[in-house]
């Protein structure tokens, strides 16, 4: 039971994530405007049969705006899991090319990892205008460091083994040992250390765009719901920040579970 | 003539694990090398296959130094096969790393040809100790630091490696250096025996080995 547990549970989100990623792929085409499409006849209309989840002030069908939402957070998350992990794993092969550059790649990461992020983040979005490109860099610039330290510490370990010493002794260049000996060795610790950057890229982004600095208002963005839905909760429309709240954290917690059992496997 | 002159080492701020150590090892000569544990053997035979540097002093190979490029004509083979891998790797593209060892070679080193395709993890030490010192025997290799390459091996698999060794070191005029604990073996490979202790290197005629 013990060891069937865990697996019924990385079986659970990965097919509940799989179900969600389906949803959010289609969501562009199958929705159409109706994310953005404004019914003023059902203006705040609660949850029901009409209006599965209800909808915003604008009478805008919610379960349509938190689907699309949640396609956008999927889409920012992706990419910056993606950039910030790049970043991560070349600076760590970089890092055993010389000890200078070690010391350097070190000193940055240090430095990064002493700032709070949050407002690092909020200021590099912020410096580079919002919107998803902004989002996506500030996001993957903020978050590497965690990432490359691992990573560096991990390469710097095999870096020692007798087997690079000999693989250099029996003539193989240094590229051939960074392709053949490094990277594969490090892609594992890549992948789990990008998932668990997926989450926190979401959260992010769904951040920003709440304190106004990430996506543009008019993409039905989760962040840009769950502030909306702060005007309107002391009026007793829970919905609006319930649903689209609720979508985010389903989401988040199916990425995240997936991310601790591939780390386990490792 | 791979030659080192006056070697000194140390870990850091310890006191020298050797100092003044002299050796030549000619081509086509056998060399022994035993000493206690800790006394410093392997670290010597890393500094002469250059993966290691001296504190002090030089090594040359005919007056030359060891190319900081491209194959290295002194190979070190160390005791533990399992750390002279890369264990993700399968058995042929750890055997063909440097060189392509033809169909003779690898019977006569015992490389059954169904080993080829399984990963590396799956063979015993004595099969992967016999993957790693055909592997090193490329063209171009001149001397092999054979680093207590069959203690770990049972007495028919290390007769049979030193047997397939002995025969291309001959055909080839490779020079080897021996370090084992085995005085039986030293004696019976080697022309000169050398014995590292308190720091220096001895002719091992002097010391009674065990």
């Amino acid at each position: 039971m013990k060891t069937t547990q865990p697996r019924l549970r990385a079986l659970v989100c990965s097919s509940l994530l799989a179900l969600l990623l389906l949803a959010l792929l289609y969501a562009q085409w199958w929705l159409g405007d109706l994310p953005t499409r404004m019914q003023f006849e059902a203006r705040l209309a609660p949850p029901g049969l009409d209006h599965w989840l209800g909808t915003d002030a604008l009478g805008r069908e919610l379960w349509a705006r938190t689907l699309a939402g949640l396609a956008l957070s999927f889409q920012v998350g992706f990419l910056a899991a993606l950039l910030g992990s790049a970043i991560a794993l070349g600076l760590a092969l970089l890092a055993t090319f010389s000890s200078r550059l070690d010391a350097l790649i070190s000193m940055l990461i240090d430095t990064l990892l002493s700032v709070p992020h949050l407002v690092l983040l909020l200021l590099i979005a912020f410096a580079l205008g919002g919107g998803l490109q902004a989002v996506v860099i500030a996001v993957a610039i903020t978050h590497w460091p965690g990432l490359a330290r691992v990573l560096r510490a991990e390469l710097l370990q095999l870096r020692a083994a007798p087997y690079i010493g000999i693989s250099r002794a029996l003539g193989k260049s240094r590229g051939f040992i960074l392709l053949h000996h490094f990277l594969p060795h490090a892609l594992p610790h890549c992948l789990v250390g990008a998932l668990l950057l997926f989450p926190h890229a979401i959260l992010h982004e769904a951040a920003l765009t709440f304190l106004g600095v990430g996506l543009s208002p008019s993409q039905p963005a989760i962040g840009l719901l769950l502030a909306d839905a702060m005007r309107y909760l002391s009026g007793g429309y829970w919905w609006l920040g319930v649903f689209p709240g609720l979508g985010l954290l389903l989401m988040v917690l199916s990425i995240e579970r997936i991310a601790s059992s591939a780390r386990r496997a490792l | 003539m791979l030659e080192a002159c006056q070697l000194r080492y140390a870990f850091h701020a310890q006191p020298p694990l050797f100092e003044d150590v002299s050796l030549r090892l000619g081509a086509g000569e056998w060399i022994g090398l035993s000493g206690d544990s800790g006394a410093g053997k392997s670290t010597l035979g890393r500094l002469l296959a250059g993966h290691d540097e001296p504190a002090h002093g030089h090594i040359r190979i005919d007056g030359e130094q060891l190319p900081a490029k491209g194959l290295r004509p002194v190979q070190w083979l160390p005791q533990s096969p399992e750390l002279a891998v890369n264990p993700h790797w399968r058995v042929t593209r750890v055997l063909n790393e440097a060189w392509a060892p033809p169909e003779t070679l690898r019977r006569a080193f015992g490389i059954k040809p169904e080993w080829l395709n399984r990963p590396v993890r799956t063979l015993s030490g004595g099969e992967l100790q016999r993957v790693c010192v055909l592997r090193a025997l490329a063209p171009g290799v001149r001397y092999l630091i054979a680093d207590e390459i069959s203690t770990m091996l049972d007495p028919i698999t290390q007769l049979a490696l030193w047997q397939a060794l002995k025969a291309e070191a001959e055909k080839r005029k490779l020079g080897v250096l021996v370090i084992s604990h085995d005085a039986a073996l030293l004696r019976r490979l080697c022309q000169r025996r050398y014995h590292l202790e308190n720091a220096r290197l001895h002719a091992a005629e002097h010391y009674q080995l065990s």
